[in-house]
């Protein structure tokens, strides 16, 4: 009887320490999930004469990834990206973040380009309207243009299979 | 000796080293400034998470202190300027969180912990008192070590 309560504010502690340190700290839940793509405009990395904008990012699921060539973790997640875009599941757009254009030509020459277009942001500004706070991250976008899911760090092929891939099912679910 | 001197000479730039965070120099009035201190002091930055937007030298800490900068200087309000940065980041953003449903644990744990303290203290304390007071028969051999020796 005497053990009841030691034995019951352990087991609350076990279950805080349980959730608290199964979470990654540096992960900040977005708060643009469910909410509407954010406002953009941006000169297009590679032909500076065309935009990029929110506008292109409805329609069809979509995928934003946010990547920059001094960014250690877009070097690793770029031959996901590549694989991802000769699967031509869903039109994945980048967008280049405080950057430089000569360098993020030469990365994409280099690597290869998965992007359907990218949005050129040097000065940081659209990433701070999307909430950018550590490159890469990639956004999920649903036909009518709604952020669904945010990942941080870099992109694998099983984060695609386990959290990508279920939520773009069900758009399509949705709409037939 | 020598060795400490030098020491404490190199210490003396330390402060140097703070005054390089703010590359922009001060807000054209003490108000603005005052405003911008707080602003800034009350941000957390998103990177280095246990920094303020003041402290940090992370390159997101500077763009939202040059955003703060710029939102007072435009004349917006401080909370105008809070409300742009958990729109974009969230509540994770601000060292005090405001008071809503997800975050009554958090404000309510301080008290609540408090309480649950008192509580078993008091019960403690009785307990014991009462143990002193009336020795019984049957009772746990460390209990009744204690209370002999007392007696």
């Amino acid at each position: 009887m005497r053990y009841i309560i030691p034995a019951a504010v352990f087991a609350v502690l076990v279950g805080f320490f349980w959730i608290g340190l199964s979470k990654d700290p540096s992960e900040v839940p977005s708060p643009f999930i469910g909410k509407p793509a954010p406002v953009f405009q941006l000169t297009e990395l590679r032909d500076p004469e065309k935009l990029v904008s929110q506008a292109d990012l409805s329609g069809r699921p979509t995928v934003l990834n946010v990547w920059a060539t001094w960014c250690v973790g877009c070097r690793q997640e770029h031959e996901a990206l590549m694989q991802l875009a000769a699967m031509d599941i869903v039109p994945i757009y980048g967008l280049n973040y405080r950057d430089n254009r000569e360098q993020a030509l030469q990365w994409l020459a280099r690597l290869g380009d998965p992007y359907i277009a990218t949005g050129y942001d040097p000065d940081g500004a659209a990433g701070l309207d999307w909430g950018v706070y550590g490159a890469p991250e990639t956004f999920l976008i649903d036909p009518q243009g709604t952020v669904v899911y945010k990942h941080l760090g870099p992109m694998t092929l099983r984060i695609w299979q386990d959290e990508f891939m279920p939520r773009i099912n069900s758009m399509a679910g949705d709409q037939g | 000796m020598k060795m400490r001197i030098v020491g404490l000479l190199l210490s003396a730039l330390i402060p140097l080293v703070s005054f390089a965070i703010d590359s922009d120099g001060p807000l054209p009035t003490p108000e603005l400034q005052a405003r911008y201190d707080r602003l800034t002091d009350e941000l957390r930055c998103v990177v280095c998470q246990n920094q303020t937007v003041a402290d940090s030298n992370s390159d997101l800490a500077k763009d939202l202190r040059e955003r703060t900068r710029e939102m007072l200087l435009a004349g917006a309000s401080d909370p105008e300027i809070l409300e742009f940065m958990t729109d974009r980041y969230g509540d994770f953003v601000l060292y005090r969180p405001p008071v809503a449903g997800r975050t009554v644990l958090l404000w309510a744990a301080p008290v609540l912990l408090l309480l649950i303290g008192s509580a078993s203290a008091f019960l403690v304390i009785r307990g014991r008192s009462q143990a002193g007071g009336l020795p019984e028969e049957g009772e746990d051999p460390f209990n009744s070590h204690e209370t002999d020796r007392h007696v």
